[in-house]
């Protein structure tokens, strides 16, 4: 299937809770909304045409200094899917609010999005609702903030964690 | 009242009522870890009850830091997400903001790129399959594998200058031409990793104390490892075709003839076989890459004849000078020498992206301009706001790389998705059930590198 065909086929079967898809230097994006993202992930692995049974990742974008994009909503949680049979790709993207960072959870339609959910989690500060275990993945415990938000400065140090020698 | 046993062993000890799990460290700082990963184990006498792997202590931020500076800025980093084969991780990011720009790298480039992810792909199994192999005890495999992989990062350090910290790759070409003895140096060197790889497969592949530690351990069904997402050596050993180079071809691969390796079994002597039969399919691929590159020498003389310039600079020392001044000559190309024949056929033909060669930098104002618009703050390459994911075979599979670009100069946001991460996210359901023992076969099988896992 080729890209433009994924998203007519999606288009089909979301009807309103797909809120905008684009094509860009080959890359086909479907843009869903948080609401119908167990949905659209579901219809994406389920339905035999699509057939996605690969999530290869899982990140997010922070547009809080992304010029034009100020208002909008703040954060993206980017799925990029894959399809082993079928030989096709496609990115689903959802929108979340600054105020209310939270997500359902694709823990039950993927083993892997546990891991790729907790860096998200570590990184962004956006919650996965449902997560088994949504604890941080690169960073530790006490660590303090997100540091993959654009509000959180580069050179920002924080105290190192351990015994004390 | 406690018997003589727990007196001896400690409460909870024995098979009997009242015995209890024991909760182990295995790692972060144990050599068998390879580097820095803490499994947390539970275990019921020598039996993996219950894991939980734990990683990031190798984190620095590598995408923090690639939005901080410029396209190319990244590149240096990229060479350590995947520190043994660090070429591939160049050419992925590079190829990335490429396509952002909606650029198309040259012939000879793409060939240049295809033999050196090749060369970078063996060190990898190399390394891999020597440093499991002394896990287990076979030492000399690991000694006669680094010696392999020593004769490849020679060619390595011949191409780049650099053994491990590269920065080879540029966005829209590489660095430098290949040197002209390269070919010749390439299949002396493929010749003494074919004799390496002759002599491990009669040590390890029918080894008995091999086998029994690899056949049936950490194995992984069909379904389990697709739905981990697990790509390469990994994927292929549970039959699973499944080769970005094939699948979605890049670079020159579709040109060239070369076999997608596949076993069946998923357990971690089916990935050593994968691994071994890859690196004779890298071989293949690189020499034909090797017999097909477009573009002749660069040095000739003046009637098209390849000219050694180390016998040019013999020839003036000599004193033998008549004719010489008339014929153009360029020196290694991988240092300073990057003249404009070599540079123009391995970079893009793009002025928005590509510095100019040095002799345009240094010998005319507009090569200067051309330069000076490409480095300063604020200038540089600018893609097109947009987004991109592109994803290229790196040598433990899909490395992937996501960049999105607000316009500017920098990146807005860079994201690996690193091929290593799915497997040790997998790795507790690989172990568990198994023999504490089993977990350093299986650890070893994974190709944990904490340089892309943790980022």
């Amino acid at each position: 299937m080729d890209g433009s065909a994924i998203l007519a086929r999606l288009r089909e079967r979301l009807g309103d809770r797909l809120l905008a898809t684009h094509e860009y230097r080959g890359d086909h994006t479907a843009v869903v909304s948080r609401e119908g993202l167990v949905a659209a992930l579901t219809l994406c692995r389920d339905d035999a045409a699509l057939a996605f049974d690969m999530l290869v990742d899982v990140t997010a974008v922070d547009y809080l200094r992304f010029p034009g994009r100020e208002d909008g909503p703040r954060f993206e949680v980017v799925y990029h899917l894959y399809s082993v049979g079928n030989n096709h790709r496609v990115r689903l993207k959802v929108p979340v609010e600054q105020d209310d960072p939270v997500v359902p959870t694709a823990c039950g339609l993927w083993p892997i999005a546990n891991w790729l959910e907790r860096e998200v989690w570590d990184m962004f500060g956006i919650r996965f609702d449902g997560h088994p275990d949504l604890r941080r993945l690169l960073m530790y415990e006490e660590f303090e903030g997100h540091p993959l938000r654009k509000d959180y400065p580069i050179n920002r140090r924080q105290p190192l964690i351990g015994p004390k020698v | 009242m406690a018997d003589a046993r727990e007196l001896f062993l400690g409460e909870g000890s024995g098979g009997g009522e009242g015995s209890k799990h024991l909760h182990v460290n295995i790692g972060p700082a144990h050599p068998a870890m390879h580097g820095i990963v803490r499994i947390f184990a539970e275990l019921d006498g020598e039996t993996v009850v219950k894991t939980d792997v734990e990683i990031g202590y190798l984190h620095r931020a590598f995408e923090k830091d690639c939005e901080a500076g410029p396209y190319n800025n990244a590149i240096p980093y990229t060479d350590r997400l995947n520190y043994v084969s660090p070429l591939i991780n160049n050419f992925g990011y590079s190829s990335v903001v490429e396509k952002l720009l909606g650029i198309e790298i040259t012939e000879r480039c793409k060939y240049i790129r295809v033999i050196m992810s090749e060369i970078s792909r063996i060190c990898d199994h190399l390394t891999c399959v020597g440093a499991g192999s002394m896990e287990l005890g076979a030492f000399t495999v690991f000694l006669y594998m680094i010696k392999a992989r020593e004769f490849l990062w020679e060619l390595v350090e011949e191409v780049t200058g650099a053994r491990l910290t590269i920065s080879y790759g540029r966005v829209g070409g590489v660095k430098a031409d290949l040197p002209p003895a390269f070919g010749d140096q390439m299949r002396a060197a493929f010749k003494q990793v074919r004799e390496v790889l002759e002599e491990v497969h009669r040590l390890l592949t029918g080894n008995r104390i091999f086998m029994d530690r690899m056949v049936g351990v950490g194995a992984l069904s069909r379904d389990e490892t697709i739905a981990y997402a697990i790509t390469g050596p990994l994927l292929r050993a549970v039959g699973v075709p499944y080769d970005v180079r094939r699948a979605q071809p890049y670079d020159a691969y579709d040109r060239l003839d070369w076999q997608v390796v596949t076993q069946i079994a998923g357990d971690n002597y089916a990935r050593y076989l994968v691994r071994m039969a890859e690196m004779e399919q890298s071989m293949r691929i690189a020499e034909q890459a090797l017999d097909h590159m477009p573009g002749g020498p660069i040095n000739v003389d003046h009637e098209g004849r390849p000219l050694d310039p180390a016998a040019y600079v013999d020839q003036g020392k000599q004193g033998k000078t008549e004719g010489l001044l008339l014929m153009p000559i360029t020196l290694s190309p991988n240092l300073q020498g990057q003249d404009r024949g070599a540079h123009d056929r391995i970079n893009a033909h793009d002025k928005r992206v590509v510095l100019p060669s040095k002799a345009d930098t240094y010998g005319s104002i507009e090569g200067l301009m051309n330069h000076f618009m490409l480095v300063m703050d604020g200038y540089g390459i600018r893609p097109p706001a947009g987004e991109a994911y592109f994803a290229v075979e790196g040598a433990n599979g899909e490395l992937g790389f996501y960049v999105v670009s607000d316009g500017s100069d920098r990146p807005y946001r860079v994201h690996c998705r690193p091929p290593c991460l799915p497997p040790v996210a997998a790795l507790p359901k690989m172990i568990e059930g198994e023999m504490v023992a089993d977990i350093i076969p299986t650890f070893g099988s994974v190709n944990m590198i904490g340089g892309e896992l943790d980022r």
